[in-house]
Order: structure tokens, then sequence, then C-alpha cells
């Protein structure tokens, strides 16, 4: 944000030493009009990406990975999906920024200073596994409203701060405490400064767990502000939507939080498996919690070509939402034979689980390597899509790669 | 006394040089008035085309994408250009896929949740173009693997 200001200081002469020409007609521009030239817009840049990162959408920022980026045990920033619904808030100041914790169910509201979080409480490091609810959405059929993600929504990585339950508890809640609901800092996209592009939450159980963190570190350094600088919510296994960016305020409610895009079908699936296409109303939609079980080959990269005889070597990652991979397999044959892959522990609780194999093929020819993790209540991974739903969610479909034996 | 033919030519040549020199002045005077409010420091006098800051045409379209948007050309374009892409990005129109009835719902939702305007007589424009040109594409329950790029694994 510094640069923005520098900007809006400079003279006509480093605008055209910035732009490296003269700007025709500079002295007609206004003030504080920044030249097109500066206004600086390419993501890779502004969010220092890795050069494969695959843009979405640039109004608001939805950029994704791609399944061989993500093969880091811990993601980057350069390869971490960003999910954004308004427009990232603009000349953020670390030193005077304020946490309120408010709400119907808290004895007193109480507003921290950043330094005051950082001091008072102690500090927890944890890996969490963040995966958007639209990742793979674009498999639907028919397909599904919003931003066509394809397997890359999905992060672990590393994030330092304060229990949000240490905090809840010093500023005390009350017996009817049933949701927390976060406010942030990010502007609606039309520019109505009374909307918020998204004000979401969780229940009590979830806000009180070990793992859920507001945090101001991300992989040791301080949150990148694509990714909520200075302050933001983690709660790992649920959709990413309910880790809030930028956040300024949490509130305690006594009843289901009811902030923008908790509501109506944003982050809802049907409470009954329905048909695809099929029209739902509101008050048959229940709020996604714990994501399902999902894995990603990371290593190869699909297309792979091999010599006969070499063995390959594939690894990756599995998650499972709130529970635990318990197992991992590979097919080469379209599932009608299944073979276990060695996965580790995770690290903490909420962090994704590295797993490893290595093939042989009987004969050359085309192959898929499809992964399929099971969870710690024996949910596996469906090799088709699982059950459509109208906006797109939850598609936890094997991930496969293709590689060729010659 | 009437002027002899050959003075009355003469005084003609003479009304005609005074014509053409004050067409001349006013020409010159539009100039320096233009320069006056357009680029008063006389900046035209140093810009050689590789100085100009170039100028994005905003209707550019080519092989039949528009430039700007990256839409597709057909009629109803720039009516989805000027009331889809105000909030959000094209890119979020073209990677999504509806047909006239989940167009209108989307509309509808825009309308009473994101700010979206009365689109009038253009609401159809919009949704015919959308239809035709980003319809459904039937994937079934789970697609091939397309888009491969094939390469030699090292080791």
């Amino acid at each position: 944000m510094e640069r923005r200001k520098f900007i809006k200081k400079a003279s006509l002469t480093s605008l055209a030493a910035l732009i490296g020409t003269e700007i025709v007609f500079g002295s007609n521009m206004l003030k504080d009009y920044k030249p097109l030239a500066l206004q600086e817009n390419d993501p890779f840049k502004l969010f220092n990406l890795d050069n494969e990162m695959v843009i979405l959408n640039d109004k608001p920022w939805n950029i994704e990975a791609k399944a061989h980026l993500l093969n880091d045990n811990i993601t980057p920033n350069s390869k971490m999906f960003i999910r954004n619904n308004g427009v990232i808030p603009e000349d953020i100041n670390e030193k005077t920024w304020t946490l309120t914790i408010d709400g119907e169910s808290v004895k007193n509201k109480k507003t921290y200073t950043l330094n005051e979080l950082k001091s008072k409480f102690k500090q927890h490091t944890y890996q969490l596994t963040l995966e958007c609810g639209g990742n793979g959405r674009s498999e639907f059929d028919p397909p599904a409203k919003g931003n066509q993600w394809t397997v890359g929504a999905v992060s672990c990585a590393t994030w330092t701060g304060v229990r949000l339950k240490d905090v809840l508890e010093d500023v005390g809640i009350k017996n009817d405490a049933v949701y927390i609901g976060y406010n942030a800092a990010d502007t609606h996209l039309s520019g109505d400064a009374t909307k918020e592009p998204i004000s979401r939450g969780a229940p009590m159980r979830k806000a009180l767990e070990d793992e859920t963190l507001i945090a101001f570190k991300m992989n040791g350094k301080k949150i990148p502000i694509s990714h909520g600088f200075p302050l933001r919510l983690v709660a790992g296994g649920w959709p990413a939507s309910v880790s809030g960016k930028w956040i300024n305020r949490i509130s305690v409610r006594n009843k289901e939080h009811d902030g923008t895009k908790m509501t109506g079908t944003a982050y809802r699936v049907p409470k009954n498996p329905v048909s695809p296409g099929e029209k739902v109303k509101d008050e048959d939609m229940k709020i996604i919690e714990s994501m399902p079980v999902k894995s990603l080959i990371t290593s190869p990269q699909s297309g792979a070509i091999i010599k006969k005889g070499a063995a390959l070597k594939i690894n990756g990652h599995a998650w499972a939402g709130d529970l635990q991979v318990s197992k991992m397999e590979y097919s080469i044959d379209f599932g009608s034979t299944w073979t276990q892959c060695e996965i580790n522990k995770p690290v903490n609780r909420l962090a994704w689980q590295h797993f490893n194999a290595t093939i042989n093929f009987p004969k050359v020819g085309y192959y898929e390597i499809w992964a399929r993790a099971t969870d710690s209540n024996n949910m596996a991974q469906p090799m088709l899509l699982p059950g459509w739903n109208p906006k797109g969610y939850l598609n936890n479909a094997c991930h496969r790669i293709a590689v060729k034996v010659k | 006394m009437e002027p002899s033919s050959s003075e009355y030519k003469k005084l003609l040549k003479k009304a005609e040089r005074l014509a053409y020199l004050a067409a001349i002045c006013l020409f010159i005077s539009i100039g320096l008035l233009y320069l006056r409010v357009y680029d008063p420091n006389l900046n035209f006098l140093n810009a050689s085309n590789k100085d100009l800051v170039e100028i994005v045409d905003e209707d550019l379209i080519v092989d039949g994408i528009h430039i700007r948007t990256g839409f597709v050309e057909d009629d109803g374009l720039m009516t989805v250009v000027n009331n889809c892409t105000t909030c959000h990005s094209s890119k979020l129109v073209i990677q999504n896929r509806m047909n006239t009835d989940r167009w209108n719902a989307t509309i509808k939702w825009m309308q009473q949740t994101q700010n979206l305007w009365e689109l009038g007589p253009n609401q159809k424009i919009i949704v015919d173009y959308l239809v035709k040109n980003y319809p459904p594409i039937k994937k079934g329950r789970r697609a091939s693997l397309t888009n491969l790029n094939w390469y030699e694994l090292k080791e």
C-alpha cells in the first residue's frame, strides 16, 4: 500500500520516469488520478505468484494452483489459491488496527490492538488445510454458478496466532452463545459502503477448538495482503470462507450468524440428496461445516511419459476436514484394483497428510493413476462426481493423472 | 466614373488575397486556442510517435473477440460489456454456463443482493447473448482428461 501513496505524491516528472516515457497531456490529469499504466494489475507481480498460477477472475481476485504446483508439504504464498469476494482493503495500518469482540453473547464488548493480542495471549503455530467450498465446481453437470475452480483451491500453510478461545475467554462469553461471525475491512464490488462482501463464521464448538486461530503470520512472515494482512481468522478443515481475511470484528452471537453469505444458498448444500439440476428451496439447504475427504497427486505432473520397465514414484497430499485420513490408495486400472500408498500422520490436527507410492506398469500404453483417500469414519472419495448441488460445492471426486508407458 | 475592366480585375484579386489572409489568420488562431486549452505547455512540439502513451481502443475486436473483455463478438456484445463488467470481471461471466432461466435467476439475485440496476429491455438482449455464446456444455458424471501436455519424465 506504500507504493500507492508514493504514486499519489509523485510529480509528473517522476510519474513519467516510472512509466518510462513522457505523459502527454499530463498537466491535465486530475491531482489524484493514477495513470492506467501505473494501476498495478498484474496479479503475478501484485501477489508474488508462481507464473503457472491460473487467474479465474480479476475483479474480485480469484486465483488457483494446478495440482503439480502444490507439491510442497507446506504451501508457499506463491502457490496458494486466492479467493476474494470483494475488494482488498487499502491503506492498512498495522499500528492502529484493532479487533473488537462484541455481539449478543459477550459479557462486555472489548477491543484489542494487534500488539495487545500478540503480547497478552500465548501464540500457537499450526499447519492448517484451507480449501474453498467450491473447489472442483467446474466438473458439475449441469454447471453450477460461480468461479469454476478445478482442483487448485486448496492449501496447507503454517499459521501463527492466538487461539480464538483464549481471546473469547478473556472477553467473557455468556452461556447462550451459539455462533461467532466475523466482519472485515474488504469492500463491496459495487462500491456500496453499506454492503459487506462476506461475513461468515462458525458454531461455538468450532470456534473454541485449539486450532482455530486469530492469525497474524503465515509461513513465519506477516500474512500477505491477498491472504488477509494483518489479521485472519483461520479455521482449518472447514470451507475457507470461514477463515475471514482482514478481520476487525468478531461477534459472539446468540443465534446462527446471519452475515453476508451465511444465508440463502451461499456455502450451503441440500439437506437431502437432489437430482442434477433440481431447484432447491432455501429452507431445504444446510450450512457446510467440515469439508469431505480428498486428495491430490502433486507429482508427477499429469502427462508424464516413462520408459517401459521403469518404476514411477508418485506423491501428494490427503485431507479430511475435521477428521484424519486413515487410508490412501491408488488404481491404474480405473478402479478395478486398488493398491495402498504409504501415508504420514498429520503434523498436527487439520494439517494435510503426505502420501507416496512406487508404481510398476504391466505393459506399454496409456494409463490413468487415480488416487483415493478414506477418512477415519470410513468415508472414501467417490470416483464419480458426488451428489449434485445447486452451487457446486464439495466435489471430492478422486483426482487422477495421465501417464504413458513407451 | 466606372472602373475599367482591367482595374476591376485588380480589385477583385486584392479582395481575393484579403479573404485568403483572413482564412489563414482564423485557422492559426483556432490552432492557438486549441493548444491553449489542451496543450498549454506546447508538449506537442516534443512528442514523437514513440513517446505517445499507447491509447487502448476500448471497442477493439480481433478475430471475433472483444479484446478488452474477452467476450465473443455478437449481437448484444456492448450491452453485455456495459451492464455486466462494471462491478465484476468479464472472466466471471465467461467461465459460467447457464440456460435462460438460470441467467435470469442470476440477474435477479444480483439485483436483490449486489446492487445491479434494472435492466429493462436490455435483459433479454443480455440473456440471449449469453445463452447463445456461453451455453451449458454436457460433461456427464466424469469427463475424460483433456488438454494433456505430454512430456518425457526424467530419471
